[in-house]
């Protein structure tokens, strides 16, 4: 029988030394949706980004209790490729982070990371990435320019184009819109809606009217716990939970 | 995996070699020295003012007070220079004037000791033998230009100490109606005291370690010094002299001199390390 | 009459102006006095002749390529020493007992003078390993001298590279070693390029390890085992036992010519780079 969910996260805790960041996460993502990660600062929700793809390996010092498993199998195994993962788990993190590098070379980063050298294959990726994140017009003249030189919100699907070119199955963004105008995030949330079709996705939404123009299934954080998760229409008329809904009316953020 | 692995392993090893370097300059230093120390014995050794090496008295004391002296006399030139520039970059000039100012004092690193030595030869020692007597090849000539050479240190640790303090400390002091002066020298400076005396803590280690210029201007007298326009030899200059034609016993005894200059060199560096480390702390 | 505090802050404040300047007027007085009478003596001919009569005619080509010789020597061997210990610091551990020996290593090896390298230097390159007074032991004696230098300045560089670098090319599949590769090393190469220049400065300018270790001959050397002068050590010779005032003044002054271009160069590549950052 096929696994209806993508992403299972079971008992799930975790902690950066002593300091625990999130406790008893018990979690189901569906595939092929916008699974809203909510909640105000210091929520544990980057902290639950991060230890989907392992990001958090790269810190010393913390610990997981729990089991997560994507496609059924556990992420924290013994056999597990940490690069493998994070090729399937890809990343947008909240400050635009183009590597200083031309735009080709930036997108073209994660191929040639796999071994592809093909030039041919290359540029193909490279554009058909760029197109899915809505910025191959603006720079398909200029590839070989520095990717430095673009705007925060071309760098920020800069990004994005980057990480589908690896062809992940699941996509996690955090706060991708933070300091970008309103028609980046415009054209941000418009790819987003387009790319659930291929993708699975977690997003941190910059406040909660994103959420509640993107989402599917929204899951509220506070203080490292999952309050309350439910369809996205579920939680914004009809909270169960008063802290929800104090939150989602706004007596605090 | 296993290429990841084999990278790990090999970066550690290289990563290595400094200690294993510093490791083999002690063992062989040691192993050629210590020997004639335990021969002679260590207090005749360290301090036996005689020093005929053919026969075959070995005592370095008056090498130690010369050294002594001559870095006593470097700090004496250095440190009031050296901390009065510190404090000029840092607080009573523009950030342009220090832009011209911190390359040139880099520059003044960059200088081989053995110009300074040349220098100090034509230009210092005859100014002394004229004008003050004595034969010119003195202590007073080697304090003046070591002073000069270790500047860069104690400037540079200085400034960066200045440098590092928090802005409040200016800020705090002078919104309680202190001057610029009185900020510098009674709030400023005493909080980058940990940093400032590190860096005349590794001037004195820079300027016990000079061999070159000294052996250029301090003479060659292996005697104990009675005042400033007096020759001497320091530590290092005994070796430098001596080793292009001393064998046997000889050489093992310069070893020895360095085994002597090792340990205190190394004790102020250390003591400059754990200075800095608490003040940072 | 008391004197009143603003005058006594003036006063020091005036002291202070003349001390630093003082400082600055010694250093270009040596300068000056080494290059007022040796630039007019430098010729083409200079550079390109060996010395002859112990160094009172001729030139000092064989010194050149004693310099050049030492420091190749030294450079090729230091650098990846210095920049692997820099990555293994920065990229393969964390604060801990193997990264606080490796510093104490490195800081005490930074301390040790250089008369003391000369000695070790020479029992054991020249005596213990046999490789005799020769371009190869005080090569391999200046690759100790400068390690530390190029470990501190590679390690100030791959440091400065911002963390999100790495945490992109982790996100997107990378290995540790091709994330140093990609991204670690391209970006801290002109900090680790400064260093390198700065490790060339030394080697120039030493003296009292090379005597020890590559000999004092000025003839052209035959190969990496033949002992050679540097042009310091040439210098120190002709000054110190006082055989040509004149070839010393002309030695000086090619020799502060040389550590003036490398600085200006480590300087402008200093500037370019923050520039850049």
């Amino acid at each position: 029988m096929q696994d209806p969910f993508k992403i299972v996260i079971q008992d799930f805790e975790f902690y950066y030394g002593s300091v625990m960041a999130l406790r008893d996460l018990n979690l189901s993502i569906r595939p092929h949706q916008i699974f809203a990660v909510l909640g105000p600062a210091r929520s544990g929700k980057t902290t639950l980004l991060k230890s989907l793809n392992r990001l958090t390996d790269l810190l010393h010092g913390t610990n997981h209790k729990g089991q997560i498993f994507i496609d059924g199998r556990e992420i924290y195994g013994e056999e597990v490729s940490l690069p493998e993962l994070r090729r399937r788990v890809g990343m947008v993190f909240d400050l635009p982070t183009a590597l200083p590098l031309s735009i080709y070379e930036n997108v073209a980063y994660g191929p040639r990371l796999k071994g592809m050298r093909e030039k041919s294959r290359l540029d193909e990726i490279v554009a058909t990435s760029l197109q899915a994140a809505v910025l191959w017009d603006e720079v398909k003249d200029r590839l070989p320019s520095s990717a430095l030189r673009l705007s925060g919100g071309q760098q920020q699907r800069l990004c994005i184009a980057r990480m589908l070119a690896l062809e992940p199955e699941i996509i996690m963004l955090d706060e991708p819109c933070s300091g970008l105008d309103p028609i980046s995030t415009a054209s941000i949330e418009k790819s987003l809606m387009t790319l659930k079709e291929k993708y699975t996705i977690l997003l941190v939404p910059h406040n909660i009217q994103q959420a509640s123009r993107v989402a599917d299934r929204v899951g509220f954080f506070l203080g490292g716990e999952m309050i309350e998760e439910g369809s996205a229409d579920q939680i914004f008329t009809r909270p169960q939970n008063k802290k929800t809904e104090d939150y989602i009316s706004g007596r605090f953020g | 995996m296993n290429k990841e692995k084999f990278l790990e392993r090999g970066f550690l090893l290289v990563a290595l070699s400094s200690i294993s370097i510093l490791a083999l300059i002690a063992f062989f230093i040691f192993e050629q020295g210590v020997p004639l120390m335990w021969k002679v014995g260590l207090k005749s050794f360290l301090l036996g003012d005689r020093w005929y090496p053919s026969k075959g008295s070995f005592g370095i004391f008056p090498m130690i007070v010369g050294s002594f002296w001559v870095t006593l006399g470097a700090l004496a030139v250095g440190v009031p220079l050296g901390l009065s520039s510190a404090v000029f970059l840092c607080e009573l000039t523009p950030p342009k004037v220090g832009m011209v100012f911190r390359p040139m004092i880099q520059l003044l690193a960059a200088i081989p000791s053995v110009i300074y030595g040349f220098w100090g030869l034509i230009v210092l020692v005859p100014l002394i033998r004229n004008h003050l007597g004595g034969p010119g090849l003195s202590i007073l000539a080697g304090s003046f230009v070591l002073g000069i050479m270790i500047l860069p240190t104690i400037i540079s640790i200085s400034e960066d100490s200045l440098r590092a303090l928090p802005r409040t400390y200016k800020e705090g002091a002078l919104s309680l109606g202190a001057t610029h002066w009185q900020t510098i020298w009674r709030v400023l400076v005493p909080a980058a005291r940990s940093g400032i005396v590190a860096s005349i803590i590794l001037g004195m280690g820079r300027a016990l370690g000079e061999t070159m210029a000294m052996i250029m201007i301090l003479g060659n007298a292996a005697q104990i010094p009675s005042s400033i326009l007096d020759s001497a030899r320091t530590l290092t200059t005994n070796i430098g002299i001596e080793m292009g034609y001393a064998s046997g016993d000889h050489r093992q005894a310069l070893f020895a001199t360095g085994v002597v200059l090792f340990f205190i060199v190394m004790g102020l560096n250390s003591l400059a390390m754990v200075i800095s480390r608490k003040g940072r702390a | 009459m008391r004197i009143s505090r603003h005058f006594t802050q003036e006063m020091a404040r005036t002291l202070i102006w003349i001390a630093s300047f003082s400082t600055l007027a010694v250093m270009f007085w040596i300068l000056y006095q080494v290059l007022r009478e040796g630039l007019p003596l430098l010729h083409l001919s200079f550079f390109l002749k060996p010395p002859r009569e112990m160094g009172r005619a001729g030139g000092i080509a064989s010194t050149i390529i004693g310099t050049l010789a030492l420091t190749i020597v030294a450079i090729v061997i230091a650098t990846p020493l210095g920049v692997g210990t820099a990555i293994f610091l920065r990229e393969y551990t964390r604060e801990g007992r193997i990264s606080r020996v490796i510093r104490f290593g490195t800081d005490c090896l930074a301390g040790v003078p250089s008369i003391i390298f000369g000695l070790f230097g020479f029992v054991f390159f020249v005596i213990f390993l046999g490789m005799g007074w020769s371009i190869l032991s005080g090569g391999l004696t200046l690759t100790a001298m400068i390690l530390p230098t190029i470990i501190c300045t590679a390690e100030e560089a791959i440091k400065s590279i911002p963390y999100t670098y790495r945490e992109v090319s982790y996100g997107l599949g990378g290995t540790r070693w091709q994330t140093i590769r990609r991204v670690v090393l391209p970006n801290a190469f002109p900090g680790i390029l400064t260093g390198v220049l700065l490790g060339v400065g030394r080697c120039v300018g030493e003296t009292a390890a090379v005597i020890l270790t590559a000999g004092s001959s000025f003839l052209m050397p035959d190969s990496l085992f033949s002992p050679i002068r540097t042009m310091a050590v040439h210098f120190y010779i002709l000054a110190r036992e006082g055989i040509s005032m004149e070839m010393a003044y002309a030695t000086g002054a090619a020799l502060i010519i040389l550590i003036l271009i490398i600085n200006t160069v480590a300087n402008l590549l200093l500037f370019r780079y923050v520039q850049k950052g």
